[in-house]
């Protein structure tokens, strides 16, 4: 009987919930100023013509300071494009031509993205403008092993081309290294020993490729050499994950990363531009707990929780651009207003976020950004969905600890319900055999299929009520 | 006012009995779980005595109200015999009863299920042949309309409805369901209640006991006219009018015929020694129901798919279904005690089927326990913190047992098939059948006992194991698990 009670308030909700819509409608006409795009409500038009442009010191070249990520381009089912939906083409050129519009000017793909689709859609959005309207960076994307063959990393770079077409890539970039159960080993295997990197710097005195770098995670043996070794490679760029939280708590987070301040400062020292990734953890930067998001909202009302990120990462001048694979034009937006121009951060506002990031540590959270690079699991599971859920979870208060917790009754429901929504039942943590194939792919170094098991036993407990 | 009392709580008892086979969150069964209990034939399996005194009892004193009220299969046929009298008014006629045929099926049924094939008394079984169209004809639109809801909800991050699966169980009941269905809603569109006095068991025994009954209709000869009207709109086809006489093991007392009669002719009241009419014998058209019987569809064997290759950046691997492995002995639910009590106890009527919320139960295609439910792991398995067809079944064929209890039921053992085995054909660690075994029945040991890094594979501990499936159901091996369950004839306890 109690669950007829609980759906019968749940449609007398519904009802006041319609109500309350619909009074906010009407209401929303006699305010002064008209609310179109949400989050920027009271700020309004985005500016044109206002984008913060930072100098290529060795080509002159402005780099617009918001970078487009083609990671996460939109696909026909509504979804990120990792489905297998067709990409939304059309959207995408939407986008792009907004973006060109409002003064972004940097794209930054891969071959692997969107499930090796990116570098296409993205080829055939940019090519409808002027090639200098643009740069293009792309990457020799060749993890898996069957791609370490010179012969297979060449026709990756060269398909490259094809995809975006183009006659010469503006920024060309190492993909992730540092990753591999080896780290020094892979690198080795993907690019010193089939003579790739060589053939790379080869290019680029032809001008095929215009910048040289790399992009990093993981084991920062490799950074260092690869850094020990700028004058022989003479790194035109480099490429890192840095926002306000792995400043200085990336260490803590997981052991076998780096701060980015160590990263930033040899790069700085150095004066190598610096690309920014991960400038908001994928997404894990915006949706924050309630009180953290109270605390950024209080300080600027008027602007999104993701402004404060993207302001952060702007701020250092020696960054080239930051880097957001923007699904939707409402990030694009929002973005574009953060740089539109940047308001670079005041000592005081970047200790403010010091001290946020301190917060957001004491949430449990697995440093999952959702990059999908572990993905397809051999065995089916959808790695990134479940631990997104179990992020969620956290963020919202919905792990009891016991079955005393005063919220335990909603939270459990909360967990198990979203948790069979989000991910299908053959996907779901408990299909996991923890044959460990996914964890040398993750830029983050988490231990996959630990995680996979504690939240499977979570779930155990939750379903049998024995937490 | 008779009558809308018999329609008002007909309409209760059916709304809500339905309700039971299609409420898969179970709220319905903790109300109104009581309403299957007190359905006669699985109070007789279960050998609920009260139950049966009370129901016979009540029929002694007013007539088979059972029939028109209790029974949803019997409420089921009124429906249908209304959208008939719409049609056409007055559409009944007398008939003499068919005594061989309702004689015969009830002495077929009692031999058969004396026999032990309790499935095939189930196909003319009254409330199962109602639980079997419920479930499956009505549960799946039920489920889609649940998971519209729930899709809905989603959208708006509400937890209240969540989104279940939509399975045929078996091809055959689903025929068999839909079979029933029709013929039925074809005999009470044209003539009322022709199954309920001609095969109908309960009502054959029933209608032993209404011939006596205390209250029932009564013609006063002294204000009737002979027009036939009652005659015509008696469902049950009892009432003789030329002679006066009401058959009263026929007549399943829903007062139509006391409101149809303009003269005020009939009434509810206590029986004079009239007549009741010893039906005679005439030709009949048997409808037999065993023409459904389909046969079981034909599985084909694949080779056990191999693991998906790792490239990166999305997309998900092909995930295999899982397919039926063939098991030597069946598996029956905890809480059924072993395999006879279940045929011996089971009607067939798919409520615990439908109330599993793991996808395990379905009915058997075996000629012998034919559509009595079986156990089986393509789907999910039986977990440790669900009761729940043990809660539900009316007749004592899975008896309640707590959660505590489960745990210690055996009702099956796994075994290894090496040849599926992950470690073995992939090569990588696994042990995902050792890491949810809620008994610690399995273990993962080196393969090769002087190698103690050699991959490792599950032994079973043939004691600890209880048989719920969640090795075979969570083994990554597919379409056939390297793991599986093979039932247990007599469960044991541990």
């Amino acid at each position: 009987m109690k669950n007829k009670i609980n759906r019968r308030d749940f449609l007398k909700r519904m009802g006041v919930g319609a109500a309350a819509v619909s009074a906010a409608a009407i209401t929303g006409c006699d305010s002064k100023n008209n609310p179109v795009t949400g989050n920027q409500t009271a700020s309004g038009e985005i500016p044109m013509g206002e984008m913060t442009y930072r100098t290529n010191p060795k080509t002159g070249e402005k780099v617009s300071i918001l970078g487009y990520g083609c990671m996460r381009w939109p696909d026909l089912s509504g979804g990120v494009g990792r489905s297998d939906a067709d990409l939304d083409q059309e959207t995408i050129n939407e986008l792009v031509d907004y973006a060109l519009e409002h003064g972004v000017n940097y794209f930054d793909t891969s071959p692997a993205y969107c499930r090796g689709r990116s570098e296409e859609a993205t080829g055939i959005a940019l090519a409808r403008h002027p090639r200098d309207s643009y740069f293009i960076a792309t990457k020799l994307s060749n993890f898996a092993p069957q791609t370490w063959s010179r012969e297979a990393s060449l026709q990756m770079y060269h398909d490259s081309f094809k995809k975006l077409q183009t006659p010469y890539i503006d920024y060309m970039l190492l993909h992730s290294v540092g990753g591999g159960e080896d780290a020094m080993d892979t690198f080795r295997k993907r690019y010193i020993d089939n003579g790739i990197l060589d053939f790379l710097l080869e290019e680029r005195e032809k001008g095929k490729i215009r910048n040289l770098g790399f992009s990093y995670h993981g084991d920062i043996a490799i950074f260092d050499n690869l850094l020990a070794n700028h004058d022989k490679y003479k790194w035109d760029f480099v490429q890192i994950q840095m926002n306000y939280l792995d400043w200085n708590h990336a260490k803590e987070i997981n052991p076998s990363n780096t701060n980015a301040e160590y990263l930033y400062d040899e790069l700085d020292k150095r004066e190598i531009p610096v690309v920014i990734m991960e400038p908001l953890l994928g997404g894990r930067l915006s949706d924050l707990p309630d009180h953290v998001v109270a605390r950024l909202k209080q300080k600027e009302p008027e602007r999104s929780v993701a402004s404060w990120a993207f302001r952060f990462a702007g701020t250092y001048p020696r960054v080239l651009t930051v880097l957001s694979g923007m699904t939707y034009m409402e990030h694009l937006q929002d973005n574009l207003l953060s740089y539109s121009p940047l308001k670079p951060l005041s000592d005081e506002e970047k200790q403010f976020l010091f001290d946020t990031s301190s917060l957001i540590v004491q949430y449990p959270t697995v440093p999952c950004n959702d990059c999908k690079y572990c993905m397809p699991c051999p065995y089916g599971i959808d790695i990134p969905a479940i631990l997104t859920h179990y992020n969620k979870c956290v963020n919202q208060g919905n792990i009891p600890e016991t079955s005393q917790a005063p919220n335990y009754r909603e939270a459990r429901q909360a967990f198990l319900v979203g948790y069979d929504r989000s991910v299908p039942k053959l996907r779901q943590a408990s299909h996991c055999i923890g044959c460990n194939q996914c964890i040398v792919h993750c830029p983050q170094n988490i231990a996959i299929p630990v995680e996979l098991h504690r939240i499977d036993r979570f779930v155990e407990q939750l379903k049998q009520n024995t937490l | 006012m008779l009558k809308r009392i018999r329609i008002t709580l007909a309409v209760v008892f059916i709304t809500l009995i339905t309700l039971l086979f299609l409420d898969f969150t179970g709220t319905a069964q903790q109300w109104f779980g009581w309403m299957a209990k007190i359905q006669f034939l699985p109070a007789l399996l279960a050998l609920n005595v009260v139950v049966v005194v009370c129901l016979l009892i009540l029929t002694l004193l007013f007539g088979r109200i059972y029939c028109s009220v209790i029974c949803p299969l019997g409420v089921m046929q009124d429906i249908f015999g209304w959208m008939g009298k719409r049609a056409k008014k007055h559409r009944y006629s007398y008939s003499p009863a068919k005594q061989w045929l309702r004689y015969g099926m009830l002495v077929l049924m009692v031999a058969v299920m004396i026999a032990g094939f309790g499935g095939i008394a189930a196909l003319i079984a009254p409330y199962s042949s109602f639980g079997r169209i419920v479930q499956n004809l009505l549960g799946p639109v039920w489920a889609w309309g649940n998971n519209m809801l729930a899709g809905w909800a989603a959208e708006h991050d509400r937890y209240m409805f969540y989104e279940t699966d939509i399975w045929v169980r078996s091809w055959t009941v689903f025929a068999i369901a839909a079979g029933t269905l029709a013929i039925l809603a074809v005999l009470a569109w044209r003539n009322g209640r022709t199954y309920c006095n001609t095969i109908c068991p309960v009502g054959t025994v029933l209608g032993f006991v209404s011939r006596f009954s205390f209250l029932a209709p009564v013609i006063d000869t002294s204000k009737c006219n002979s027009c036939g009207l009652c005659s015509r709109n008696c469902k049950a086809a009892c009432i003789n009018s030329k002679e006066h006489r009401i058959d009263y093991s026929r007549c399943v007392t829903c007062f139509d015929c006391i409101g149809s009669c303009h003269k005020g002719a009939i009434s509810y009241a206590r029986r004079t020694s009239a007549a009741t009419v010893a039906g005679k014998q005439t030709e009949v058209v048997d409808s037999s129901r065993r023409g459904f019987i389909a046969v079981a569809g034909v599985m084909t064997a694949a080779a056990v798919a191999k693991a998906e290759d790792k490239t990166v950046d999305g997309g998900l691997a092909v995930i295999v279904d899982k397919k039926v492995p063939e098991r030597r002995t069946p598996i029956v639910p905890p809480g059924a005690v072993s395999m006879r009590n279940l045929t011996n106890h089971c009607t067939a009527c798919q409520l615990c089927v439908a109330a599993c919320p793991n996808g395990v139960l379905r009915p058997s295609t075996d000629a012998a326990s034919f559509m009595q439910p079986r156990s089986s792991y393509e789907r999910g398995y039986c977990r440790p913190e669900c009761t729940r067809c043990s809660d539900v079944c009316p007749s004592g064929a899975i008896k309640p047992i707590t959660i505590e209890e489960k745990s210690s039921i055996q009702i099956g053992h796994a075994c290894w098939i090496k040849d599926n085995c992950i470690p073995i054909v992939d090569g990588v660690s696994c042990g995902n059948c050792a890491r949810h075994c809620p008994t610690g029945a399995i273990q993962m040991v080196p393969s090769d006992p002087d190698d103690e890094n050699s991959v490792k594979i599950p032994v079973v501990n043939d004691e600890k194991c209880i048989g719920c499936g969640a090795c075979e159901n969570l083994c990554p091996a597919r379409p056939f698990s390297a793991i599986y369950v093979e039932g247990l004839r007599n469960h044991r306890i541990i």
